[in-house]
C-alpha cells in the first residue's frame, strides 16, 4: 500500500502510478524474461541437469545443428503446425460462423462442441490411445478393417492422426474465438447485401470472410504460436514414435534435455524454439498490417 | 453467412450420417448452404461426442467386458469397481493438490493482472506502455522454450518437488493473456465515471477497487475460469518439476497411472472421467460467463 499517495498523487495529471503493473512485472520477469535469456546462456554451457554448469562455447550449438534429428524434428513440427492449421482453420471457421447463428438447436450443440476444452492433453491422449487401439477400439467396434489399424504404431499414418487428435483438442477453442468474431459483425451489412440481392455464400466471400480479419489474425496467431507448444499431448500420445516420426521440436528438446541429459543442446533448441515462434508471430502480424497493433496499443 | 436469417432445418434428418461417411464440414455452394451448414454441425458432434461416449462406456465395463464386447456397445453390466480402484489409489491427494496449485496460482494472478491492467488502460508513460508491449510479445513466444532456466531457478532455490514450484511460474505465464483481456474490458468503462468519482476526491487506488474491479467482474471471472482450465489441466511444469507422489497432480496423475495399470485400459479410462469430472461441474455452472467472456475477450 506504500504506493497509494503517489498514485493519487499522480493521478490527478496522469493516470495512477505505473507501480500498479510492477508485480505482475516482476513475476513475468523472473519466470519469463529471465528464463528466456538463461536458456541462451545455457545454450553456451555443458550441463547435464545435476552437476556443475561450465562454459562450453558453441559445442552445443555445433552438437544440434549437425545432429540429422534437429532438422527431423524441425521438419515435423513444420509438418504439424502446416496440416494442423490448414485442417483447423476452416473447420473453427465455419463452425464459428454456424453457431454463431440464432436456433436454439445451434447453442445446444455449441455447449457440446466445447466439451474437449475441459479435458487436459494427457486425458485426451489416454483417451485417443484407447480409442484407436486395433483390437479394443474404435475400428474394432464398427467392425471396419480399414479402421482398425495400428495407427499410432504405423509411421506413415500417425502424423496424420496426431493433426486429428490436435483438431479435436483445439478446434473447439478457436471456433470460440471464431463465433464471438461473427456476432460482432453489424447486421446491418447482411441487410443491405440482401436487398442488393446476394445470396449466402457471396455474402460470406463479401461480407463475413472480411469482417473476420482480425479474427482470422488473433486466431492464426494463436495457432502457429500454440503449436509449438503441442507438447504434452504428443508425447502422452507417442512419445515421438514410432522412431522419430512425431517427435516435434519442444520433445525433442525435452527429450534432449531430461531423458538425454544434455541441457546445453536442449537450451540451444530452446533457443530456436523462441525464434520460431517469435519470426512466425511477426509474419502473422505483418500479413495483417499494422492497424491491429496501433488498436491493441491504444490507451496504453 | 446471415446465420440469423436463416431458415431453420429439421435437426432429425442429417443425425443418420455417420462419423465414417462424412466428407468434411460442408462449405455452403448450392442453394441451400444452410442444410450444408447443418450438416457440418451434426457431423463436428459426432467427432467430439465418439471420444467421450468411448471413454464412458468403457470406464464402466470390467476385464473380461472389455475384453470380449463390442467396444463401442454399452456396458451389459455397468460397474463402478474401476473408478473404486482410482478414487483408493491416492486419487483424492492429485486432486488436492490440483486445487491447491490452481488457486494458488489463480488468484495472485488475477489480482497482479488486474492491477497492471487497470494501470496500462488508464495511466501513461513509456513504464507503462513497455510493460504492455512486452506482455503482448509474452503471448508471442512460445513459453515451454524457457522450462530448462525454469528448471535450475527452482532446484537452486530448493524448490524442487514443492507445490510452490508448479504455482510461481504458472502464475508468470497466465498474466499475459490475463493482462489482455481484462485491459480489452477496462477500455469499455467510460471515462466518465472515473472522472465523477475523481471530483468526489477518490484516489487511483479507491478508483480501482471500488469502481473499476465490479464493473469489468464478470470479465475477470472469465479470465479466472480460464486461467485455472490452463493451471488445473497443465502437464509440463509437474512433469518437469515435481517428482513424488505427494507433489502429484492430476493430469500427471492420469499418465502415471497409465504406466502402472496398462493392462487394466478401463481403470485408466475411468481415472480420465474422474479428473474430468470436477471439470465438468465447474462448465455447467459457469459456461455461460466462459463463453460470452471469452468471445469477447479475444475478438476486440
Amino acid at each position: 500500500m506504500a504506493f497509494t499517495s503517489t498514485a493519487s498523487r499522480r493521478a490527478r495529471e496522469s493516470g495512477p502510478s505505473g507501480w500498479l503493473a510492477a508485480p505482475a512485472l516482476v513475476f513475468f520477469l523472473v519466470f519469463a524474461v529471465i528464463p528466456l535469456a538463461g536458456v541462451v546462456a545455457l545454450s553456451f554451457t555443458k550441463w547435464d541437469g545435476l552437476s556443475e554448469i561450465t562454459f562450453d562455447g558453441v559445442a552445443s550449438w555445433a552438437r544440434t545443428l549437425t545432429d540429422p534429428v534437429t532438422a527431423n524434428a524441425l521438419w515435423v513440427t513444420a509438418k504439424i503446425m502446416v496440416f494442423s492449421y490448414v485442417v483447423q482453420t476452416p473447420i473453427s471457421l465455419l463452425l464459428g460462423v454456424f453457431t454463431a447463428g440464432g436456433q436454439r438447436y445451434r447453442a445446444v450443440l455449441a455447449v457440446l462442441y466445447f466439451l474437449p476444452l475441459l479435458l487436459s492433453s494427457a486425458a485426451i491422449a489416454i483417451a485417443y490411445k484407447a480409442l484407436l487401439d486395433p483390437n479394443f477400439g474404435m475400428g474394432a467396434g464398427l467392425g471396419l478393417p480399414a479402421l482398425a489399424q495400428d495407427w499410432l504404431g504405423n509411421s506413415d499414418l500417425v502424423l496424420f492422426v496426431v493433426v486429428f487428435v490436435i483438431a479435436w483438442q483445439f478446434v473447439p477453442f478457436h471456433t470460440l474465438i471464431y463465433q464471438g468474431g461473427v456476432r460482432q459483425i453489424p447486421g446491418s451489412l447482411y441487410e443491405a447485401a440482401q436487398i442488393d440481392g446476394a445470396g449466402r455464400l457471396q455474402q460470406f466471400f463479401a461480407i463475413t470472410l472480411p469482417q473476420l480479419k482480425y479474427t482470422i489474425i488473433t486466431s492464426s496467431t494463436l495457432m502457429a504460436v500454440g503449436s509449438l507448444a503441442y507438447f504434452d499431448l504428443i508425447f502422452v500420445l507417442t512419445g515421438g514414435g514410432p522412431g522419430y516420426s512425431t517427435r516435434l521440436l519442444p520433445l525433442h528438446m525435452y527429450l534432449t534435455g531430461f531423458k538425454a541429459n544434455d541441457m546445453g543442446a536442449a537450451s540451444a533448441l530452446g533457443v530456436i524454439l523462441v525464434v520460431v515462434g517469435l519470426a512466425l508471430a511477426l509474419i502473422l502480424q505483418r500479413l495483417g498490417g499494422t492497424n491491429r497493433k496501433a488498436s491493441q496499443l491504444e490507451g496504453a | 453467412m446471415a446465420s440469423t436469417t436463416q431458415l431453420p432445418v429439421n435437426p432429425a434428418a442429417p443425425t443418420r450420417r455417420r462419423a465414417q461417411e462424412a466428407p468434411p464440414p460442408a462449405r455452403g455452394g448450392r442453394k441451400r448452404p444452410n442444410v450444408l451448414g447443418a450438416l457440418g454441425g451434426w457431423f463436428w458432434l459426432a467427432v467430439i461426442i465418439l471420444p467421450i461416449y468411448y471413454v464412458v462406456i468403457t470406464s464402466l465395463k470390467d476385464q473380461s467386458g472389455f475384453f470380449t464386447s463390442n467396444p463401442l456397445a454399452p456396458p451389459t453390466d455397468p460397474t463402478f469397481a474401476n473408478y473404486q480402484l482410482v478414487l483408493e489409489s491416492d486419487f483424492a491427494r492429485y486432486f488436492a493438490n490440483s486445487l491447491v496449485v490452481t488457486v494458488g496460482s489463480v488468484v495472485p494472478a488475477l489480482l497482479v493482472s488486474f492491477m497492471a491492467a487497470y494501470a496500462i488502460v488508464r495511466g501513461r508513460g513509456w513504464f507503462l506502455s513497455s510493460t504492455n508491449r512486452l506482455f503482448l510479445l509474452g503471448l508471442a513466444i512460445p513459453l515451454h522454450a524457457t522450462i530448462i532456466p525454469i528448471y535450475w531457478m527452482i532446484t537452486r532455490a530448493h524448490m524442487y518437488d514443492t507445490l510452490l514450484a508448479l504455482i510461481l511460474p504458472s502464475v508468470a505465464f497466465a498474466i499475459p493473456i490475463s493482462v489482455l483481456i481484462l485491459s480489452n474490458f477496462l477500455r469499455d468503462v467510460p471515462n466518465e465515471l472515473f472522472e465523477s468519482m475523481r471530483l468526489d476526491g477518490a484516489s487511483d487506488w479507491a478508483m480501482m477497487w471500488r469502481l473499476a474491479l465490479p464493473l469489468v467482474r464478470p470479465a475477470v471471472v472469465t479470465v479466472g475460469i480460464y486461467d485455472a482450465l490452463n493451471v488445473w489441466n497443465g502437464f509440463l511444469f509437474p512433469l518437469i518439476l515435481t517428482q513424488s507422489p505427494e507433489t502429484r497432480v492430476l493430469p500427471l496423475s492420469l499418465w502415471t497411472f497409465q504406466g502402472e495399470f496398462s493392462v487394466n485400459i478401463p481403470a485408466v479410462l475411468a481415472s480420465v472421467v474422474l479428473a474430468t469430472l470436477p471439470l465438468l461441474v465447474v462448465y455447467i455452472v459457469a459456461r455461460r460467463q466462459l463463453v460470452s467472456g471469452l468471445t469477447a475477450g479475444f475478438s476486440k
